[in-house]
C-alpha cells in the first residue's frame, strides 16, 4: 500500500476482518465465516454482512479524504442495506466507493460478494458526515 | 454443518404460540446473536425489544467508545425479525430484503443498548417492520430503522 495503512476498529476485529486486497487503489475488506458471524444455521447474519459493507465503506472514505489530502474525521449519518443472496459459510469480501465526497458529505456504494464480485450477496448505501478534524470538534 | 444448531422452526413447532423470550435463547446465544450477547428485554402485540451492552470488541473508534454502527443494525435487524414472528403468533422462515437505520446519535461509551423492533404490517410474503434504538429511555431514541422481510416459505437460500 502506498498511503498509510488503516487500522480496522476493534468491532472489525473482533469478527476477524482484514485488508486483503485493493481495488483501485480501495482497500478489499475480507471476513472469515465463523459461528460468530453466523445467523441461522449455514448462513451469515445480515448484521455481520452489513458490519462487513460498513468497514469497507469507512475504509474507502478513508482513502478518498486521504488523496485529497484531508484529515477530517466522518460521522455516518445513516446506512441502507439491501440482502441480495444469502451469504454462505465462506470467506466474505466487500469494497466500498465514494460516489461523491463533498465538504460536507460522502456518498458511498458498498458491496459484499464471495465467490463472484458480479453476484453481490448485498450492497449498502450510506452517507458520512465530513467533520473538521477531531481536536476541533464540538 | 460445522456450525449448525437446531433450527428455529424446530423449538417452534407449529400451532404454538411464539415467544420471543425463548427464542431469543436461542437467536440471542449462539452465531452472531450470541457474539452480541442479545438479551430479551420485553415484547406487546406486534413488538420486540432486546439490548445489547456495550463492550470494548464492538467499538468502532477506540477513542470515542462508541458503538460500531452494525452492533446497531444488528439489533435491529433481529428484534425486526422477532416482531413479525410476535404479531403473526408463530415462526415462518423468513430473511432480510433490506434495513435502514437513521443514525440521530452516537451510542456512548459504556452504554447498554436496546433495539425496539415493531411489525406495523404484514402480507402473506412481506413483514414491513420499523423500530428504533435508545440508551434505557424510549423517548431518546439514538436511531430509527425501518426495513422488510421476505417470507421464503421452505427453501432456504
Amino acid at each position: 500500500m502506498t498511503d498509510s495503512p488503516i487500522a480496522l476498529p476493534p468491532y472489525a476485529q473482533a469478527l476477524d476482518m482484514t485488508i486483503v486486497d485493493e481495488i483501485d487503489g480501495v482497500p478489499v475488506i475480507g471476513m472469515p465465516f465463523a459461528d460468530r458471524v453466523q445467523g441461522r444455521p449455514g448462513y451469515l447474519h445480515g448484521g455481520a454482512i452489513s458490519g462487513l459493507l460498513e468497514i469497507a465503506a469507512i475504509a474507502a472514505v478513508h482513502r478518498a479524504l486521504q488523496a485529497k489530502g484531508s484529515d477530517s474525521a466522518i460521522k455516518q449519518v445513516n446506512v441502507t442495506v439491501d440482502f441480495m443472496r444469502g451469504g454462505l459459510s465462506q470467506m466474505t469480501f466487500a469494497v466500498g466507493e465514494v460516489t461523491r465526497l463533498g465538504r460536507t458529505m460522502a456518498n458511498v456504494e458498498a458491496r459484499a460478494w464471495q465467490d463472484d464480485r458480479d453476484k453481490p450477496i448485498a450492497m449498502g448505501h450510506m452517507h458520512y458526515l465530513i467533520k473538521a478534524k477531531r481536536e476541533d470538534a464540538a | 454443518m460445522a456450525f449448525g444448531k437446531p433450527d428455529l422452526g424446530s423449538i417452534v413447532p407449529k400451532g404454538t404460540e411464539f415467544d420471543p423470550a425463548l427464542v431469543n435463547k436461542m437467536m440471542g446465544k449462539f452465531g452472531h446473536g450470541g457474539f452480541l450477547d442479545m438479551e430479551y428485554v420485553g415484547h406487546g402485540a406486534d413488538w420486540v425489544e432486546l439490548a445489547i451492552d456495550w463492550r470494548e470488541d464492538l467499538v468502532a473508534d477506540p477513542d470515542t467508545g462508541i458503538l460500531a454502527s452494525a452492533v446497531i443494525i444488528s439489533l435491529m435487524d433481529n428484534a425486526t425479525s422477532m416482531s413479525i414472528w410476535t404479531k403473526l403468533g408463530e415462526f415462518r422462515p423468513q430473511v432480510t430484503m433490506d434495513l435502514r437505520i437513521d443514525y440521530l446519535r452516537p451510542s456512548p461509551s459504556g452504554e447498554r443498548v436496546y433495539g425496539r423492533g415493531i411489525c406495523y404490517h404484514l402480507t402473506n410474503s412481506i413483514g414491513f417492520v420499523r423500530g428504533f434504538a435508545h440508551n434505557g429511555n424510549p423517548d431518546e431514541p439514538l436511531a430509527h430503522a425501518s426495513g422488510t422481510f421476505i417470507r421464503i416459505g421452505d427453501r432456504i437460500s
